[in-house]
Order: C-alpha cells, then sequence, then structure tokens
C-alpha cells in the first residue's frame, strides 16, 4: 500500500486514533474500585454471616453480567436464566451429595452409599446420570457445559427460526416453569421440592465452618471479577460491536453477511455458562440447592438486578445484584409480606423513571461532576466516543 | 472469502444475473408473477414501477430475505433461492434498504468497519484485529463516499443523505459482484443527487447495479436499462428513451 506516504498529515486514519483499549483510563479506576471493594473493604468490614451473605448476592451478579451481554447488548431478554443458574448449581450439589452419601454415613438406609432421598423413593442404584458426578473435574466442567448446551439447544431452536423479543421471552419462561415442574416431579432423582440438602465437604474440606466460607469467598469475588473481564473482553472485540449492530438493525447485520442466529446463540451460551459458575457458588455458599432457584420468578428477579444495575453496564450488573439483594434482605427481615411488592415496584420504578439504571444515573447525574473535579475523566470526557467505550459500560 | 470470480463461458451470453418464471405469493396474492429479466456484466439497471409493482419484493427475493414460490434466481451460475441470506452475500450480492440502515449507535468508522468481509463467523469476529489494511479499506471507502471527515462522527447524527451514502459506502467495503440500491436517492437534495449519481456512474466500473428509484431525472442520468413492473409483471423493458415512449408505461406509470 502506498498510502502510507500521503497519509502524513492530520486526518490520517491511523490505528491510534480509532484505538478501542480494552479499559479506558477511567474504565481501569472503577474496575480497582470494585476490586477493591470486594477484597479489601467488605472482608475487612463485615463479619462473617454479612459476608457470606454478600458472597451469595455475588453469584447473583454472575447472572446479572450475562443479561448485560443478552439483553443489553444484543437486545434478547431472556425470563429464564434462573434455568442455568439452577443447573450450574444442581451440578455443583450432586457432587457434593455424593461425597456427602459415603456408605458409612448413609449406612442406616436401604441401600447405602446412594443419596438419602433417593433411599427414601425406593431408589435402590444410583441413576446413571448422577455416576459422572463423584469425578470433581467432570462436575467442574458441569457446572458451565450443563447451561451451555440447554442454552444452544434453546438458542438454536429459537434463533435460526427468527423467534425473537417477548416470544423468547416467554418461551425461556416457560422452559423455567418446565424445568422446576420436572425437578419437583422427579424426586427420587432431584430430590424435589426440598432440593439437594445436607451438603457438608468438597473434596474433603467442610465447606460450612467460618474458614472456608471466608476462603469461598474471596474464590466467588476473584470469579466474578474474572467474569467481568471476560465479558469486557467480548464487549471491546468485534463480536461486541456485531451484538450492539445486531440490536439496532438486525437485518442489515444479516445482510451484511452474517449469521446472526449463530452470534446470538453464542451470546446466549456464553451468558448461560456464566450464569451457571453463579449457581455453583450459590450451592458451595448456600450448603443446598433447591427448585425455588430456578423458576419463574428468580428469574425475573434476576432480570431485575441487570435493570437495576444498568441493563448496559457491566459494572452495573454487580452493584445492581449486589444492591436489590441487600435491599431484599434488608427488608424481609423486617417486613417479610411486603418484599414482594417492593421488588413490583422497584422493577416498575425502574422501567418508568430510570431506564439505563443505576449506570445511567451515575453517567447523568455523579460523573460530569467528577470530570470537573478530576483530571482522570476530562481526557475521556471530552472525545464523547461511542457506546462501546462509554464509561461505565 | 466472498465474490468469487466465477465467469464461466458456456456457450450463452454471460449473465450476472438471471431471473427466470420468478414468482411469489402471499396468501394467494402475487406480488411477482412469472417474472424474468437478465442484467449484464457492469450493467446499471433501474426498475421502475407504481407503488405496489413489486419492486422492493424483487429485491427481497434476490437478496433471500423473502423466498420465491417459484422460479429460479441464477447469480454468475449460482442458484440463490435456495441460499441463505449470509450466503448470497458471501456471493457477492450486496443490498442496500429503501430507509437507510445502518448502525445508528456506532460511529461511521465502526459502521465501515462491521462490514468489512473478515471475521465473519463467532470466532472470526472474537478473534479480529483491525491492521493496517483495514484501516486503509476504511479510509478509501469513506471517502468514495464522501464520508473521510466523519469518520468519528456518530452515525446517528448524519444527515438523511449521508445515511444513504454510509449504507452504500457499508456495502462497497464488501466488493460485491452485484450492488442492489433501494432508493438511494430518497429524501436527498439536489445537490446531493447529483454526487449520487457521479458515485453510482463511478462504483459501476467492476461491478453491476440494480437500482429502484422514482425519480425520474436521477433515472435518466444513470441507467443502462430500465425495467417497468407493473402488477408483478414487466410491462416494458429497455433503454431509457424505449420505455419513457412506450404507450404502456405512459399509461401506468408516467401519466400523460
Amino acid at each position: 500500500m502506498s498510502s502510507s506516504t500521503t497519509h502524513s498529515t492530520t486526518d490520517t486514519v491511523s490505528a491510534r486514533r480509532f484505538a478501542n483499549p480494552f479499559f479506558s483510563r477511567e474504565g481501569w479506576l472503577y474496575f480497582a474500585i470494585l476490586a477493591v471493594l470486594l477484597l479489601v473493604v467488605f472482608p475487612l468490614a463485615l463479619d462473617a454471616f454479612r459476608l457470606n451473605n454478600i458472597g451469595r448476592y455475588l453469584t447473583y451478579g454472575f447472572v446479572a453480567l450475562g443479561l448485560v451481554l443478552c439483553w443489553g447488548h444484543t437486545g434478547i431478554l431472556s425470563l429464564g436464566q434462573g434455568i442455568f443458574f439452577g443447573l450450574g448449581g444442581y451440578c455443583m450439589a450432586m457432587f457434593l451429595k455424593l461425597e456427602a452419601s459415603t456408605p458409612e454415613n448413609t449406612a442406616i438406609q436401604t441401600t447405602p452409599g446412594i443419596p438419602d432421598f433417593m433411599d427414601w423413593n425406593q431408589i435402590t442404584e444410583l441413576p446413571w446420570f448422577w455416576v459422572p458426578f463423584n469425578s470433581f473435574a467432570f462436575t467442574l466442567v458441569a457446572v458451565v457445559a450443563v447451561p451451555m448446551i440447554l442454552a444452544f439447544i434453546i438458542g438454536f431452536a429459537m434463533f435460526t427460526r427468527r423467534v425473537g423479543g417477548v416470544y423468547f421471552a416467554i418461551i425461556t419462561q416457560a422452559i423455567a416453569a418446565i424445568l422446576t415442574i420436572l425437578i419437583i416431579g422427579q424426586q427420587g432423582y432431584t430430590g424435589g421440592v426440598n432440593g439437594i440438602t445436607d451438603l457438608r465437604t468438597m473434596l474433603g474440606w467442610s465447606i460450612r465452618g467460618a474458614d472456608s466460607q471466608f476462603i469461598l469467598y474471596f474464590v466467588c469475588a476473584g470469579l466474578i471479577l474474572a467474569s467481568l473481564l471476560l465479558c469486557r473482553a467480548v464487549h471491546v472485540s468485534k463480536l461486541g460491536r456485531l451484538l450492539i449492530a445486531i440490536r439496532d438493525k438486525e437485518d442489515r447485520v444479516r445482510f451484511s453477511g452474517y449469521d446472526v442466529a449463530a452470534f446470538k446463540v453464542f451470546v446466549f451460551c456464553l451468558a448461560a455458562g456464566i450464569a451457571g459458575i453463579g449457581g455453583a457458588l450459590f450451592t458451595l455458599q448456600v450448603g443446598f440447592m433447591s427448585p425455588t432457584f430456578v423458576g419463574i420468578v428468580p428469574s425475573i428477579e434476576m432480570v431485575i438486578f441487570a435493570a437495576v444495575g444498568g441493563r448496559f453496564s457491566l459494572f452495573g450488573a454487580i452493584y445492581g445484584a449486589l444492591l436489590v439483594n441487600y435491599a431484599k434482605s434488608a427488608f424481609s427481615e423486617s417486613f417479610p409480606e411486603l418484599w414482594l411488592f417492593a421488588m413490583g415496584g422497584l422493577f416498575i420504578a425502574v422501567v418508568m423513571a430510570f431506564p439505563d439504571g443505576l449506570a445511567g444515573l451515575y453517567n447523568r447525574y455523579v460523573r460530569p461532576h467528577l470530570v470537573k473535579l478530576s483530571g482522570v475523566f476530562g481526557r475521556k470526557g471530552k472525545s464523547g466516543r461511542d457506546v462501546v467505550a462509554q464509561p461505565a459500560e | 472469502m466472498n465474490a468469487t470470480p466465477a465467469t464461466t463461458t458456456n456457450g450463452r451470453k454471460d449473465f450476472v444475473l438471471e431471473v427466470e418464471a420468478l414468482t411469489v405469493s402471499f396468501d394467494g396474492f402475487k406480488a411477482v408473477d412469472d417474472l424474468s429479466f437478465y442484467v449484464d456484466e457492469n450493467e446499471i439497471r433501474v426498475i421502475i414501477g407504481p407503488n405496489g409493482a413489486g419492486k422492493t419484493t424483487v429485491l427481497d427475493l434476490i437478496c433471500g430475505r423473502t423466498r420465491a414460490s417459484k422460479g429460479s434466481i441464477r447469480f454468475r451460475d449460482r442458484e440463490l433461492t435456495k441460499m441463505k441470506e449470509h450466503q448470497i452475500v458471501h456471493a457477492g450480492v450486496g443490498r442496500k434498504f429503501q430507509n437507510p440502515t445502518i448502525y445508528e449507535e456506532l460511529t461511521v468508522f465502526e459502521n465501515l468497519e462491521l462490514s468489512v468481509p473478515r471475521g465473519r463467523n463467532v470466532f472470526g469476529a472474537l478473534a479480529f484485529r483491525r491492521d493496517q489494511n483495514v484501516l486503509d479499506r476504511i479510509e478509501e471507502v469513506a471517502e468514495f463516499v464522501f464520508l473521510k471527515d466523519q469518520l468519528k462522527t456518530p452515525s446517528a447524527i448524519l444527515s438523511h443523505g449521508q445515511k444513504q451514502w454510509l449504507e452504500i459506502g457499508m456495502l462497497l467495503i464488501q466488493d460485491p459482484s452485484l450492488l442492489m440500491l433501494d432508493e438511494p436517492v430518497a429524501g436527498m437534495s439536489v445537490g446531493e443527487r447529483v454526487k449520487t449519481a457521479e458515485l453510482l456512474n463511478n462504483i459501476i466500473k467492476d461491478r453491476s447495479v440494480i437500482v429502484i428509484e422514482h425519480d425520474m431525472k436521477f433515472v435518466e442520468d444513470i441507467a443502462h436499462r430500465v425495467t417497468v413492473l407493473h402488477q408483478g409483471k414487466v410491462l416494458s423493458e429497455g433503454p431509457m428513451d424505449h420505455v419513457k415512449n412506450d404507450p404502456k408505461v405512459v399509461e401506468v406509470y408516467l401519466g400523460h
């Protein structure tokens, strides 16, 4: 290309001028603030019980991160993310349950060595699909892979048929309902409505003590930060911009030579895999898994976490999950019967009054003041770059 | 990856596009009815006709947005009626929509970059890194469609005419061998129309173009041949002078 010689003037299309950094300086600052908050402030400021609660709230943050990519960026609203959260959680619970059901521990059962609820349901042999969960390595893979495989099947069936929008949301909700009914109905295989309970150790290491809860919290916080970086990496890639383009003008993407369905399947699977990690960490920190975390209500709550945080903002997803869950705990301690009304009211308020959630409020009302005060923000503020590099994303 | 120059010579004249006996019916209504026409290499073909004549439907059929009930569409000896939309694009057919269809939330640069025919599958898009070739190509096309100074502009704030140019640029960057433009000068000022006519005459050099247009002045400026559609059928076809004086065309479309 001889054009490099003609490129000497100021309007050169240089790589630097259009650089799309992983994070702006401001973005790294937000990341650092979140990391310090999760890894230093919370562990120092909170007692073991409260910290464990934060860890539990964070597991929903995984789901909300996936929803930002899926719903915020690509425009696919799934009302069934509880499916994937639950599957990840159940995979982990199956492993832990098998570990807890040694022949010695279950000697009083008719069939020792199988989980107690199976014995109560007159099952005398470990079902075939439980067998692989004796392996820890398999379980770790399954936590991510099982939700992704189901997401692939749902996504492939829906997106190649161009099912989208409200119809997709309704179908995912129906699948969440079906899965709940299936789990409750197949009591002998799944533990039924009680779920899989009485989980004690992972590889011989107690998951119930204060020490292990403390460590699990850090695992959870570390993984959510890693997931945030992963989502960010997808977002700043060409694929991330294509997702926004799909939300914006799906036909234009299709008639620019892209198989739109494949991209939607990808982002739906990614969100499902991340949700699965959240579910597994939930099981570890809470010590059981039950169908209450799979169905329609939790799935909708997860959408609310993302909406409150700001459905376009990855950081917002985590803050949204933390805040709404904190509010839920605080509120339901005092007025348990009112919580659902508060939740509904919150959702209406978000949709009507601040559709971009906390991140939107921050960008509109807080950030302009910070820009005036500080130099870090100033350089970014002027350029007014695209949505891709929007600060709180 | 795309636009393979498959110029086969099998005796007859090589058309880029052969549409034969094409029919599509929506609930019994035949929007396109037994339609046949042929487009040459390097030809600008303009399709005109009254509202509801089936002009846009023909483009929809060629690019795979609508499936034909009967008939065939052959593009460089490949049957398009069986292919998926993105495969048709890969084969070298580009299509501009009637309303400027661009990614309003992205900048002009990003709009063009997403249209560069590289990294078109999921993992290719994840691994895509912009290099100097991509930048040069974007600059070249941006200059061609008069948007070089707007590369950093969010495309939502472009004027209507500039949006039309951007979409044409997004197609050009894919280097299609058949370019289909649905009302490319709608909403443009007189000055912009003149520039667009010039632009089309420039891009024709290596490709064929099908244009749907109502503006007869513009049609006269660009058309090599004109196809007049009426009720899903070809009413008249030929050079502009011929079509303009065809009594049937005057009757249903041009008026007295």
